[in-house]
């Protein structure tokens, strides 16, 4: 692919015969003109989606609920995303009296900046990665874990009191959740013996089952369900997503730390919250669903797989949302703390004590 | 001057700078999000010595939970810095004795590897060296009673922790889920049955003329 795109470059350039005037010095800045072409790669489909997910939404539920949903602006409402996001640019960004402005500010970049960070380590099919790095899932968990600042920094510079207890709120749902996330994590690394993410794919492609032509049956969320089932229902709560979603409740807590937010400094939240989501659906098909491999033997591998994956688990996301009521605040806490962490230690001394086993499946 | 060089003295700048304001910050909050900025440039500079592990560890550990916490803290608190500064002379002593002898102390463990740099290992690890494994390899065979034992000492600690701040009030409200789940709707919902309609004693009937 880099060769390619260097040709085609060298072509470009010899139209005009200035190639050999360029070459000696663009040599120099081709790494980072190639980095920079393939963060565009990834983030501009990212951002795309995160504009279309919330259209798609509108859509599911309202199907859901024997409604049509947008279809005003184009063909189908397809058009609706972009009269939103314009409406949003050219809304007045308001500042409250007293706020800490440059805090106000900072705030929703903090809660966006880390869900696209987190893409440098997503591989989406073998060797498609931008840094393939040992240490992938620690980047990841050490990555995600910021994003909470922008909660936390936005309800405090609001100088407001529903902001700020929103924010307490909302703080203290995530860093429980994250505690959950990342011990079912812990059981994924235990069997793949790996902390790279393209790693844990391909050892999931590894066993009998794989070997059989069943790749499907081989996969992490099989053994570990459990674990699986943890992670993405955390995951659920980590986005505050619905039926976690109590950091917005318009009867006791407004809009919590985006009360005083408006135009792109709250579309900012808005991106944030729905990047994040489609990270976790693309982390639990990794991690669990077995990334971009095919279920069966005969069909070849390759991104669509992951596609397909990462769309049914968006779809649960909306699917939860039109289906279940939201859940109580101190529920949610037991949920995360006395049910959630205790099935986590006790999956990972179980997985532990398979793997020391002679039932070992992991050789 | 390498690339690498330059990338080390901007974070180091960064770090200092940091430093500087979260001691001399008036905001205590200001204080703690420039601590953060201090813990994500000293990060980098581990990055750049080639202890990724570590480096990811303090921005997972520090940063997004103890800084997290503590920011929740200091949010909380009504801090008067006017108050706080009002003894500021009398402490002051003692205060530069510890700062003298922290340096004190950072100048003897530096000098004695400062001075025999070349005799440390190199600072170029061969490829597919994992920092990560190693590190696990050396926590789980060499020193495991070790490691074992600073695992005990802290669940110690988190339990202390939890004890200790734990009061029973009596008049608290609170709800069992186990009590709540096994409800069951003969407890809460009684149908009764009985008659949609009541024969009314026959009334004379009204003759309507039309419809």
């Amino acid at each position: 692919m880099e060769a390619l795109i260097l040709n085609f470059f060298q072509w470009f350039w010899n139209l005009f015969g200035l190639w050999d005037v360029i070459w000696p010095w663009f040599q120099h800045i081709w790494p980072l003109v190639w980095s920079i072409m393939r963060i565009v790669a990834i983030l501009v489909p990212l951002i795309l989606g995160v504009a279309y997910l919330p259209y798609f939404e509108r859509k599911v539920i309202a199907y859901m609920h024997v409604r049509i949903g947008p279809n005003r602006v184009g063909p189908l409402g397809l058009l609706q995303p972009i009269a939103d996001s314009l409406k949003l640019m050219f809304k007045e960004v308001l500042f409250p009296a007293k706020a800490s402005t440059k805090l106000f500010i900072f705030g929703p970049i903090v809660a966006l900046a880390p869900a696209l960070i987190a893409w440098a380590v997503v591989p989406f099919a073998d060797g498609w990665v931008l840094a393939d790095i040992d240490a992938g899932v620690l980047f990841l968990l050490a990555v995600t874990s910021i994003g909470v600042y922008g909660i936390i920094i936005s309800g405090w510079a609001s100088n407001s009191k529903y902001p700020f207890l929103g924010a307490m709120r909302a703080t203290a749902q995530m860093i429980s959740y994250e505690i959950a996330m990342g011990m079912a994590l812990v059981a994924v690394l235990m069997v793949s013996n790996s902390l790279n993410i393209s790693e844990i794919v391909r050892v999931q492609d590894q066993g009998r089952f794989a070997d059989m032509g069943l790749s499907v049956l081989s996969w992490n969320f099989i053994p570990l369900l459990p674990m699986f089932l943890v992670y993405f229902i955390s995951g659920v709560a980590e986005t505050n997503r619905a039926p976690f979603d109590v950091v917005e409740g318009e009867s006791e807590i407004v809009a919590g730390h985006m009360v005083e937010y408006s135009g792109m400094t709250f579309a900012l939240f808005f991106l944030a919250e729905y990047a994040n989501m489609i990270l976790i659906a693309f982390l639990a098909s990794i991690f669990f669903l077995g990334g971009w491999l095919s279920p069966v033997g005969f069909l070849p591998d390759g991104h669509h797989w992951l596609a397909a994956k990462v769309s049914f688990l968006l779809f649960c996301f909306l699917w939860f949302r039109a289906t279940f009521p939201r859940y109580r605040y101190d529920q949610i806490m037991r949920l995360g703390w006395k049910v959630f962490i205790p099935i986590c230690i006790t999956w990972i001394l179980v997985v532990g004590v398979w793997m020391m086993s002679p039932f070992n499946i992991w050789k | 001057m390498e690339f690498k060089t330059f990338v080390f003295y901007v974070v180091a700048a960064i770090l200092v700078f940091a430093a500087l304001r979260t001691i001399t910050a008036r905001n205590p909050v200001h204080a703690a999000l420039f601590l953060v900025l201090a813990f994500f440039s000293m990060a980098a500079i581990w990055m750049l010595l080639q202890a990724e592990f570590l480096a990811i560890i303090l921005i997972m550990v520090y940063v997004g939970a103890v800084m997290v916490l503590f920011l929740f803290v200091v949010m909380m608190l009504d801090i008067d810095i006017e108050r706080l500064r009002h003894r500021f002379w009398s402490y002051l002593p003692l205060g530069a004795m510890i700062g003298l002898l922290m340096v004190a102390e950072m100048a003897l463990v530096l000098s004695g590897t400062y001075f025999s740099a070349a005799a440390l290992p190199g600072q170029t690890m061969p490829e597919g060296y994992s920092n990560t494994k190693e590190l696990a390899r050396l926590l789980y065979t060499d020193f495991v009673y070790p490691f074992e034992l600073a695992s005990v000492i802290l669940l110690v600690g988190v339990i202390a922790a939890v004890m200790l701040t734990l009061r029973q009030r009596k008049d608290t409200k609170y709800q069992n889920p186990s009590e709540q789940l096994a409800v069951k709707r003969n407890d809460r919902v009684r149908l009764v049955k009985m008659a949609t309609e009541k024969d009314l004693p026959a009334e004379p009937e009204v003759k309507e003329g039309g419809q």
